[in-house]
């Protein structure tokens, strides 16, 4: 702002400009409290005794009793749905990349028709209830031999990642000079070499990002992992189908144990949060 | 390699992926909705609406979105807001508020179960305060206003940060000079966001109410966590068609539901908010 303007202005607005910090501070203190409050809420339950967590009425504070995780981590079945979670998100996350940063590299470096056609494919998996997939899907997967297996949850899940790879890595490479490139063309390169010396490392911690990314995608998802596995069942869909029957304990340490992992997860991301969602405007 | 071809080869396996695990799955789910052993018919339909629990499934799903979304519409302005004005601890209030983002929608609702619990948080704070004797029973099935309300809540805590980083991001692009300008003509901070944020946000806002609706039309994890079925919603009934019914025909007319309200209302906001080209920053 000029001078000019500011020096009559300065001190009417000066008790106003500081009450509006405050305010701003005091906001932003109390919305974090409402995120943050009920994890910890969750997490001091899950750091509880069994009795504890199921008495009256409750302490505010853990009292670092291991016993309700341990219950957790023994119940029969647990240890394999942890497993099997691992093993889907893992492979989402190698096919979502695999599939999906090829497309976001070819849309940001060239221009070819049909380029219109197969981001408005992206974005219209956007506009769809994409779980809902898995109820044909299963029929499909019993024909093919994929019922019931970790491969077929993980192609359910890689249409959820995939259009987040797709549009990451597109921000990713569009924003590395494409100059970068033509010189290493110039010294001899080849499109591919040129292409793994200079852009890979470049890109390399944002791959990785939009990888992690597809990981927690997988790693939360509860209905198609749901309809869709039945033995190899993953934490989500265990937890969702003993809903009824688990004692409380079981619930509180099942869900920290599935919140823990999505906390680093978010940490590790949270660079490349707005290029997930920031360009779906343009 | 052939220049030409490249773009093309790069895109074929993400094409082809999404013809295969996308496209064709939705001309089944319609092809499963309308046929009963391979004859056309509306039968399933006619079972689902039939259902006695069907009115209350769509009123609760309808009810839950309505409620839910303006709420987490105005909670993400204002947490974009105080993001894009803090200067200290920016990256910190960021980081924190999107934090949910990355939880699961089971781990949510298990989150506010251990509030609304009967033996929960909640009921330590009231019977602490003096307010009650013992504790409430707030997630029975005599008690569907307060599983509403905590699904409500459980949502609006677990899906405003969605909306929260895309309207940051649209702020992010909105020229500072109009703000300046504003602010050197002596409109107050709420004039120039319901002036000069609002109207330039447009696309953002556009893009965060489509998802934000179409996922409000997919609760389904919070509110098993929470109320069982004693708060029927669509996507938990497709569920229950598919697996405790074990009616496939049925979870897909179920499904198309789901899709058709979704495109329905998609097709809606892209209208009433839509951008004309001239006006984009």
């Amino acid at each position: 702002m000029s001078a000019v303007a500011e020096a009559p202005v300065a001190a009417a607005t000066a008790d106003a400009r500081k009450a509006g910090d405050w305010l701003l501070v005091a906001t932003a203190i109390l919305l974090c409290i409402w995120v943050l409050l009920p994890i910890y809420l969750l997490i001091v339950n899950a750091l509880s005794s069994p009795q504890e967590v199921t008495a009256f009425p409750k302490r505010f504070f853990p009292s670092f009793d291991v016993g309700s995780l341990a219950f957790f981590i023994n119940f029969a079945g647990v240890a394999r749905a942890l497993w099997n979670s691992v093993l889907v998100a893992t492979l989402t996350m190698v096919l979502s990349i695999g599939f999906g940063a090829p497309a976001g590299y070819a849309l940001s470096r060239f221009d070819f028709p049909g380029k219109e056609t197969f981001r408005f494919l992206v974005l219209m998996t956007r506009a769809f209830p994409l779980p809902l997939l898995a109820l044909p899907l299963a029929v499909m997967f019993i024909r093919t031999g994929l019922d019931d297996t970790a491969l077929g949850l993980a192609l359910v899940h890689t249409t959820l990642a995939l259009p987040f790879a797709v549009l990451i890595t597109f921000s990713l490479f569009s924003g590395i000079p494409v100059e970068l490139e033509e010189a290493a063309w110039t010294l001899g390169c080849t499109r591919l070499q040129a292409f793994r010396k200079v852009i890979l490392p470049l890109a390399l911690p944002g791959i990785a990002a939009s990888a992690v990314f597809a990981f927690t995608i997988s790693w939360n998802e509860v209905f198609a992992a749901a309809v869709l596995t039945i033995e190899n069942r993953t934490l989500t869909a265990f937890l969702l189908q003993s809903l009824g029957e688990s004692p409380l304990y079981l619930k509180f340490a099942g869900g920290a144990a599935l919140v823990v992992p999505a906390l680093i997860f978010i940490f590790a991301v949270r660079k490349y949060l707005f290029a997930m969602w920031g360009i779906a405007n343009r | 390699m052939n220049g030409k071809a490249l773009p093309y080869l790069l895109l074929m396996p993400a094409t082809l992926f999404l013809c295969v695990f996308f496209l064709y799955p939705f001309a089944l789910v319609a092809f499963e909705a309308v046929t009963r052993d391979g004859a056309f018919t509306l039968d399933n339909f006619r079972t689902m609406a039939g259902s006695w629990k069907f009115p209350a499934t769509v009123r609760n799903t309808l009810l839950l979105a309505a409620i839910v979304v303006p709420i987490q519409l105005a909670m993400a302005l204002l947490m974009a807001s105080v993001v894009s004005r803090l200067e200290t601890g920016r990256s910190a209030a960021l980081y924190i508020f999107a934090i949910p983002l990355g939880i699961s929608d089971l781990a949510a609702g298990l989150i506010w179960l251990a509030i609304f619990d009967q033996s929960g948080f909640l009921n330590t704070l009231l019977s602490g305060l003096g307010i009650v004797d013992r504790p409430i029973m707030f997630l029975g099935y005599q008690s569907k206003l307060t599983i509403f309300i905590a699904v409500v809540l459980a949502e609006i805590w677990r899906a405003t940060a969605i909306m929260m980083v895309i309207l940051v991001a649209g702020m992010g692009l909105i020229p500072r000079e109009y703000h300046e300008a504003a602010e050197v003509f002596g409109a107050s901070p709420w004039k120039r966001f319901v002036r000069i944020t609002l109207p330039l946000l447009r696309p953002s806002l556009q893009t965060a109410i489509i998802l934000r609706v179409i996922l409000a039309f997919e609760v389904f994890a919070v509110v098993a966590a929470l109320g069982g079925t004693n708060l029927p919603v669509l996507m938990g009934e497709t569920y229950n068609w598919q697996f405790t019914l074990q009616d496939r025909n049925v979870a897909a007319a179920s499904a198309l539901l789901i899709l058709a309200i979704s495109i329905g209302f998609t097709l809606f906001f892209l209208r009433v908010l839509r951008v004309p080209r001239e006006a984009r920053i």
